[in-house]
């Protein structure tokens, strides 16, 4: 690993004034990408902002039908949470899922957002599920925040703050994890509320976690496994890796998507 | 250079570390408290397990500024004396063991299961130890430990 400077801050404010002080300046929440992505020199910030002990960042509660989960929250606490087991227990369900129980403990959701991995499973949730990002500078929706492979909508001096899920109960994340590494070779989350259905789809595209928007307009129509069985992605623009095709991965995704659907009508 | 003052198995430490020191490597070297051991160095294989303010951690993935003011738990720090703690006597009693390599890391990890679960079986154990490698594929020794460990705490 590179040297770098090593900065820990107590506010919002201070992490920002950091950011906007230092471009070269990396935000540390729970480290569990940034450190190793360092050890193999594949980043090496100048200097390294700890937000890891910002306590206005590190809280789960209920807001007017909203479960918001404050930004350092790390990924044990939310599916620990009997709140979100109660409220939306998909979401304590994919926390539990990520990684092993040491990355748990420090891997947070606002970090698994602002990486935007193409294969991490936080972003479907936030697109399936409909979230508003909250911000240091304003709120988005998910749909405007993940823009691409580990791109987000976030500006330099800009850090996530929380994140707002609509509890939605009729909701299911499927993912079939890589065997060796358990990330996410294709994971589906669906949701579905009075108005509106959403499927998102992760680990899959070559752009990143996306709407399967074939599959929502199915669902519409007609919210039965035949509609879930009948639509088939494309394998244009999956990756394809040593790990599978895209044509299989491709075909996983469908798979996930209906073991999502069955998972919500169980 | 940074100073850290932290307490490790109940001993207060001050010491300037290099930023980037991994927390895993300011323990071993220098602390010279070598049970925990760095098998992968890819946050996979838990060899490096320790418990960081009672929670289980990968020190491997961690710098040791990061844990600054906190309390550190590692393998050598959970016998009292010379009266092993329930789980090292479980390892040892049930063959949970064969190089050795893994153990420090299985037996943080198992302290934490137990920690966090009232009733444990056989499927939950498998469960939590998604993050623990064992290299000889001792696991049926390690699970059968574990569970009789919980049976005694």
């Amino acid at each position: 690993m590179y040297q770098f400077n090593y900065k820990k801050v107590e506010t919002v404010q201070e992490a920002v004034n950091e950011l906007s002080a230092n471009p070269d300046s990396k935000i540390l929440a729970g480290g569990m990408t940034l450190i190793p992505t360092m050890k193999q020199r594949l980043a090496s910030p100048e200097q390294l902002i700890d937000i890891r002990n910002i306590e206005e960042l590190n809280f789960i509660r209920e807001e007017s039908n909203n479960i918001v989960i404050g930004s350092t929250t790390n990924h044990f606490n939310v599916s620990s949470s009997n709140l979100i087991k109660e409220k939306i227990p998909s979401l304590s369900m994919l926390a539990e899922g990520i990684g092993d129980p040491h990355v748990r403990n420090m891997g947070t959701i606002g970090g698994a957002i602002s990486n935007n991995d193409p294969t991490a499973d936080y972003p479907a949730a936030c697109l399936g599920l409909g979230a508003k990002i909250k911000t240091s500078k304003r709120e988005l929706s998910a749909d405007e925040f993940f823009i691409s492979l580990f791109e987000t909508a976030l500006e330099e001096d800009e850090i996530v703050v929380s994140i707002s899920f609509p509890i939605i109960k009729n909701s299911f994340y499927m993912k079939f994890p890589n065997p060796a590494s358990r990330y996410a070779m294709a994971g589906v989350f669906i949701s579905k509320n009075d108005t509106d259905i959403r499927v998102a789809v992760t680990g899959a595209s070559e752009n990143g976690v996306f709407r399967w928007i074939e599959m929502e307009k199915s669902l519409s129509n007609d919210w039965s496994k035949s509609s879930v069985e009948n639509v088939k992605l494309s394998p244009e623009g999956i990756m394809s890796d040593i790990h599978g095709s895209s044509e299989y991965r491709a075909n996983l995704v469908n798979i996930m998507a209906i073991r999502a659907f069955e998972g919500i009508n169980e | 250079m940074s100073l850290v003052e932290l307490e490790v198995n109940g001993n207060k430490v001050s010491q300037d570390v290099e930023e980037r020191q991994l927390l895993v490597h300011f323990i071993r070297d220098d602390l010279n408290l070598t049970g925990t051991h760095v098998g992968c160095d890819t946050s996979q294989c838990g060899a490096c397990v320790i418990h960081v303010d009672g929670q289980a951690v990968k020190s491997c993935s961690m710098l040791a500024v990061q844990a600054n003011n906190s309390k550190i738990t590692t393998i050598e720090g959970l016998a009292d004396g010379e009266n092993l703690h329930p789980v090292q006597e479980a390892f040892r009693e049930n063959h949970g063991l064969q190089c050795g390599f893994c153990t420090p890391g299985m037996i943080m990890a198992a302290v934490d299961i137990i920690n966090r679960n009232s009733i444990l079986d056989e499927k939950t154990v498998r469960e939590e130890l998604e993050g623990n490698l064992c290299r000889c594929t001792g696991y049926q020794n390690i699970v059968k430990s574990i569970i009789a460990a919980s049976e005694k705490m």
